[in-house]
């Protein structure tokens, strides 16, 4: 596989660490004890277009969200979580 | 016997003698032999014997496909079993010995399972050797693995190496026969970067093996010609002995090229290349496979591939026979008989299992139409055949066409599932090909050489197109469409001799029957029953027999009885090359401190730690264990001053407006009003409320931390804390570098540590206890000028500080630390010093850090707050992580002073038996204490700390040791921490 980066582009799947299920959100501070465990260890399985989280350790360290065909591994949008060179 | 098979053309060169030995015989072939090809020149016809039978086996095919003729290369370290000779290029001084028998080749004693064939037909291990148990691992399994199997490792450590490489190109071929060769071409000539690869050493594929011809030359001198042509582009990599073995995601092919296995010596060189080809268009030009038919003893030495032994005849001059046979469904096999018979063989007979053929028979060949091969006699070598008409043919050697499969493998990788072509009678590509993939030539089908030409053409035409190459508007080279007909025969019918299916793993068809009989009828059952397709030839001739005869079994039709998914390697790859320079020591880095060549130079012994050796402990003269050694650099921290290399801890750099309050969120303590100048023990959580690392961290300015993690989980706490930043907080002002490599960092500890360091600490700066207290930290100079920070934190309970220089300097600072420590009596310590030193004082490290415990279990619950937002205080509140039976981190002392604690030992209470149901908790560190005079333990015991005094036994059925422990309380040293704030 190759994930095309937005800062380093097309790069082999080695210098990718994954993570998981992108799409799900931490709960706010005070939310209910089921909301943090559905967050923690509740994930979908799905066979075909997933979005995920993968950083980008051995290039950029940027992590990048990846939207991968689970069965074809189609690789159809990459964009960093955190935009670069943003002056905060 | 020197060559007597040999003839007349073909593509060696006879200007050269390359000598050779098989089974200790002196031959001699010339370069562009293959060994198969310099046996058959030599007249060897018997060359191994069959897996499971012992029968006596020949040379079958040309190609990759061989399932015979496997050899052991080379000798001693070098040796490689299960060589296919068909694909091994000759060398001068090449050595092969033939595999799998007991005794002479020709006389081999296990010979005998011939015998005892109907006991061993498919899944007879299954069923024969179930009882008694006990016979099993004694008496069963020794004596199949001594009979049956493939060649003999050198069960030595492979001396050759094997490089990885990675290449790109716009277009990758693969197959350099007639398509792949016109596809080429069309491509480069197109300006598109162009790599064409090919297993074979000589190009040009069955142009080589073939008569015909390519615009009025010969196949195989267009082939040369074509090959020049590309060898003189700039845009265009040539790979001969490369095998693209595996088509994977996004455009990638796996290819391993022979560098030097065709020499006789490598000369150090790779002797394989695995390489990683990314590509943007590929065209599939891999050919076809013949494959047999199924008959009565077909599997005797001269009973080959037609297109086999027309390949010997015309490209290596050597003949299989001298009185040639051919047995055949098609057309494609008649001309095996005209191409042997312009050789110089006699042609004995033309079976063909159809009425008519178009083609017609060479002088003095007996035709019989509508007529199959039944049976075959000749035990170390063919001697005649038996026709279904009732007459028998003399004959040494049978040529068998049973038609062309298309080699779809690549096409499969991706999931792709071949589709049934009824006009030639196998499995071509189905629609679902990997991305960017294009087929051409016989492997798409198309078996006429008119064909290949033109789809080669065509398909590198249209990919180029794609990319924006643009192509020029000439023709493919001109070819006829010779005849291909084919039908589909691929078994004959009777209850006879035993038909083979597949050659290498004995499979019979009568196994195939048995398989149906007992239930096994889906293709991947028929598979792993019976190991039909399975070894080092991947069934690339008997797949579509099996198939054929379990669609027969079943009444349905082939492509409802389905066909294997091919999946990678296409052929055999080492797993040296996988391995590439990636053994032993070079596996992975190995990362050493700056302290390392002065530790060196003071004899320390080193331990790995994860990638990092560290100092374990300096032995001086006179230690003869390492406890004495270990004693007294623990005993010397405590009485006076050590240093210890703390460099491998994780540092993290951690900036920004709004790095307190990131700091509060990634560390389940407070860390918003750490003042600047203070260091803070911090405990990090994963969301899930388990420990996840400790370490300190220190506040060097107002928007400026140094986060320390332990060795083993700096990688992985950079990484949480890269995605808490720009995940979940992307819009906190921070930013993070792992700055662990950058500093040399050195624990100073001891009661003297200060006055060692007021030594080594410029003078303007104040380090008296009042001016830098205990958890004080700030930036310093040491020894004039150089830059330094110092953290005064104690992980040992003395008064103790690090210091850390820019990792240039670390050589020279423990040096210079050393030399001003000398009149302190300065020792230096290892991490087995450091080690006691830290559960003398019930410190966590990894052992109780271990990924299911949480701050409650050890001792820390009241720092998790529940104030504020951050990782894992919400779940560390679940009911279950805080039971009051929970599991408690607590000290473990001896009952009986001497003895010796030990980590793993599982904690039973007295009087019940160590079992599993009993099992409280477990000791996860021990170590002698030099300062307690006893061993010491820590571990986690449920309800520990309403269990002090308490004794429980520690059981260790590991090291068959079971002693009575009492609970204690894990700080066994200065429990009021005095001595750190001293």
């Amino acid at each position: 596989m190759r994930i095309p980066c937005p800062l380093c582009g097309a790069r082999p799947l080695e210098e990718f660490v994954y993570r998981g299920d992108a799409t799900v959100t931490r709960p706010e501070e005070g939310a209910p004890m089921e909301e943090w465990v559905s967050y923690v260890y509740l994930r979908n399985n799905p066979k075909g277009a997933h979005r995920e989280h993968w950083r980008h350790v051995a290039g950029c360290g940027s992590w990048l969200i990846v939207d991968r065909n689970t069965l074809t591994h189609e690789i159809t949008r990459v964009a960093e979580v955190r935009p670069s060179g943003d002056a905060r | 016997m020197s060559q007597s098979n040999r003839t007349q053309g073909g593509h060696i060169d006879r200007s050269k003698t390359l000598r050779f030995t098989f089974n200790g015989s002196r031959l001699e072939g010339h370069p562009g032999d293959t060994l198969a090809s310099a046996l058959i020149a030599n007249g060897v016809r018997l060359v191994g014997r069959s897996f499971k039978y012992h029968r006596p086996r020949g040379i079958f095919s040309a190609g990759s496909e061989e399932p015979n003729a496997l050899v052991e290369l080379r000798r001693d370290a070098h040796r490689e079993p299960n060589t296919r000779a068909t694909v091994t290029e000759l060398f001068d001084g090449l050595a092969a010995n033939s595999q799998n028998h007991r005794g002479p080749l020709r006389y081999d004693l296990l010979a005998v399972n011939d015998y005892l064939s109907p006991f061993l037909t498919a899944g007879f291990y299954y069923k024969t050797f179930m009882w008694p148990k006990a016979f099993w691992e004694k008496l069963y399994e020794p004596i199949i693995r001594a009979s049956a199997g493939l060649g003999r490792l050198s069960m030595q450590e492979d001396p050759d190496a094997y490089d990885k490489g990675f290449l790109h190109c716009d277009l990758l071929i693969i197959g350099a026969g007639p398509a792949g060769l016109s596809a080429a071409l069309t491509a480069a000539r197109s300006g598109a970067r162009v790599i064409l690869a090919d297993e074979d050493f000589r190009l040009g594929g069955r142009l080589n093996a073939e008569t015909l011809e390519i615009s009025g030359d010969s196949g195989a001198d267009w082939a040369q010609a074509t090959v020049a042509e590309l060898s003189s582009m700039d845009n265009v990599r040539l790979m001969p002995r490369t095998t693209v073995y595996g088509a994977y995601d996004h455009g990638i092919y796996g290819a391993i090229e022979r560098k030097t296995d065709h020499l006789a010596d490598g000369g150090g060189k790779p002797r394989q290349v695995l390489w990683r080809i990314y590509s943007r268009r590929a065209i599939l030009c891999a050919g076809a496979t013949e494959r047999s038919i199924a008959f009565g003893n077909n599997d005797r030495p001269g009973i080959m591939l037609a297109g086999s032994v027309r390949a010997y005849a015309n490209r290596w001059a050597a003949l299989p026979g001298r009185r040639v046979a051919v047995f055949t469904n098609n057309d494609d096999g008649w001309r095996t008989a005209s191409d042997l018979a312009a050789q110089g063989a006699e042609i004995a007979a033309i079976v063909d299992t159809r009425e008519r053929a178009s083609l017609a028979a060479p002088a003095g060949a007996a035709v019989s139409m509508g007529t199959s091969v039944v049976d075959t006699k000749g035990r170390h070598g063919l001697k005649g055949v038996a026709l279904s008409n009732g007459s028998t043919v003399e004959c040494d050697c049978l040529a068998v066409s049973g038609g062309w499969s298309p080699n779809v493998h690549l096409t499969c990788h991706q999931r792709g599932r071949p589709v049934w072509r009824d006009d030639i009678a196998g499995f071509a590509p189905g629609p679902d090909l990997p991305d960017g993939m294009r087929v051409a030539g016989a492997a798409n089908g198309s078996l006429t050489l008119a064909a290949a030409l033109r789809e080669g053409h065509e398909q590198a035409s249209a990919a180029a197109g794609e990319l924006g190459f643009s192509t020029v508007a000439k023709t493919p080279p001109a070819a006829e469409d010779e005849a291909v007909e084919a039908s589909a025969f691929f078994h004959v019918k009777n209850d006879g001799p035993r038909a083979w299916i597949d050659l290498q793993n004995d499979v019979t068809a009568k196994d195939v029957k048995l398989a149906h009989q007992e239930g096994f009828r889906s293709v991947e059952h028929l598979k792993r029953y019976t190991t039909l397709g399975m070894a080092t030839d991947q069934g690339k001739t008997a797949n579509l027999l099996g198939l054929s005869v379990m669609a027969e079994c079943t009444g349905r039709t082939i492509p409802e009885t389905g066909t294997t998914i091919f999946r990678p390697p296409y052929t055999p790859v080492p797993i040296g090359a996988f391995a590439g320079r990636a053994r032993g020591k070079e596996f992975r880095p190995t990362r050493l401190t700056t302290s390392h060549k002065w530790a060196e130079e003071r004899g320390a012994v080193f331990v790995e730690a994860g990638q990092w050796l560290r100092a374990q402990w300096f032995p001086q003269s006179g230690e003869t264990r390492w406890r004495e050694s270990v004693d007294r650099e623990a005993a010397a921290v405590r009485g006076s001053v050590g240093i210890c290399d703390v460099t491998t801890l994780g540092k993290i750099d951690i900036q920004g407006r709004d790095a307190a309050e990131f700091l509060n969120k990634v560390y389940a303590n407070g860390f918003a009003k750490l003042a600047v100048g203070k260091v803070r023990y911090g405990l990090m959580l994963r969301e899930d409320g388990i420990v996840m690392d400790d370490g300190t961290t220190a506040r060097l300015g107002e928007n400026h931390f140094v986060m320390t993690t332990t060795t083993a989980n700096a990688v992985s706490v950079f990484r949480h804390m890269e995605f808490c930043r720009q995940c979940l907080w992307p819009g906190l002002d921070v930013h993070l570098i792992s700055a662990t490599e950058q500093w040399a960092q050195f624990a100073v500890a001891g009661p003297r540590s200060r006055d060692l360091l007021r030594k080594a600490v410029d003078p303007e700066f104040d380090i008296s206890s009042e001016a830098f207290p205990f958890m004080g930290c700030g930036e310093v100079s040491v020894f004039g000028g150089t830059p330094a920070r110092l953290f005064r934190i104690s992980f040992s309970g003395e008064l103790a500080y690090e210091i850390a220089v820019p990792a240039r300097y670390g050589d020279a600072m423990i040096r210079a630390l050393m030399e001003v420590g000398e009149e302190f009596g300065v020792v230096p310590y290892g991490t087995e010093a450091l080690s006691v030193l830290r559960i003398e004082k019930g410190h966590p490290v990894a052992a109780e850090l271990c990924g299911q415990t949480t701050a409650r279990d050890l001792g820390l619950g009241r720092m998790v707050s529940k104030k504020k937002d951050c990782i894992g205080n919400t779940l560390s509140e679940r009911s279950n992580l805080n039971r009051e039976d929970g599991l408690s981190l607590v000290g473990f002392a001896p009952v009986m002073r001497n003895d010796q604690l030990s980590a793993g030992a599982h904690f039973v209470s007295r009087g019940k038996p160590a079992s599993t149901e009993n099992d409280e908790g477990w000791m996860t560190s021990v170590a002698y204490s030099p300062e307690l005079g006893h061993s010491i333990g820590l571990g986690f015991i449920a309800g520990g700390h309403e269990r002090m005094g308490e004794i429980i036994q520690a059981a260790d059925p590991l090291r068959g040791r079971t002693i009575e422990v009492r609970i204690v309380s894990p700080h066994f040293v200065d429990p009021e921490g005095e001595r750190q704030r001293a």
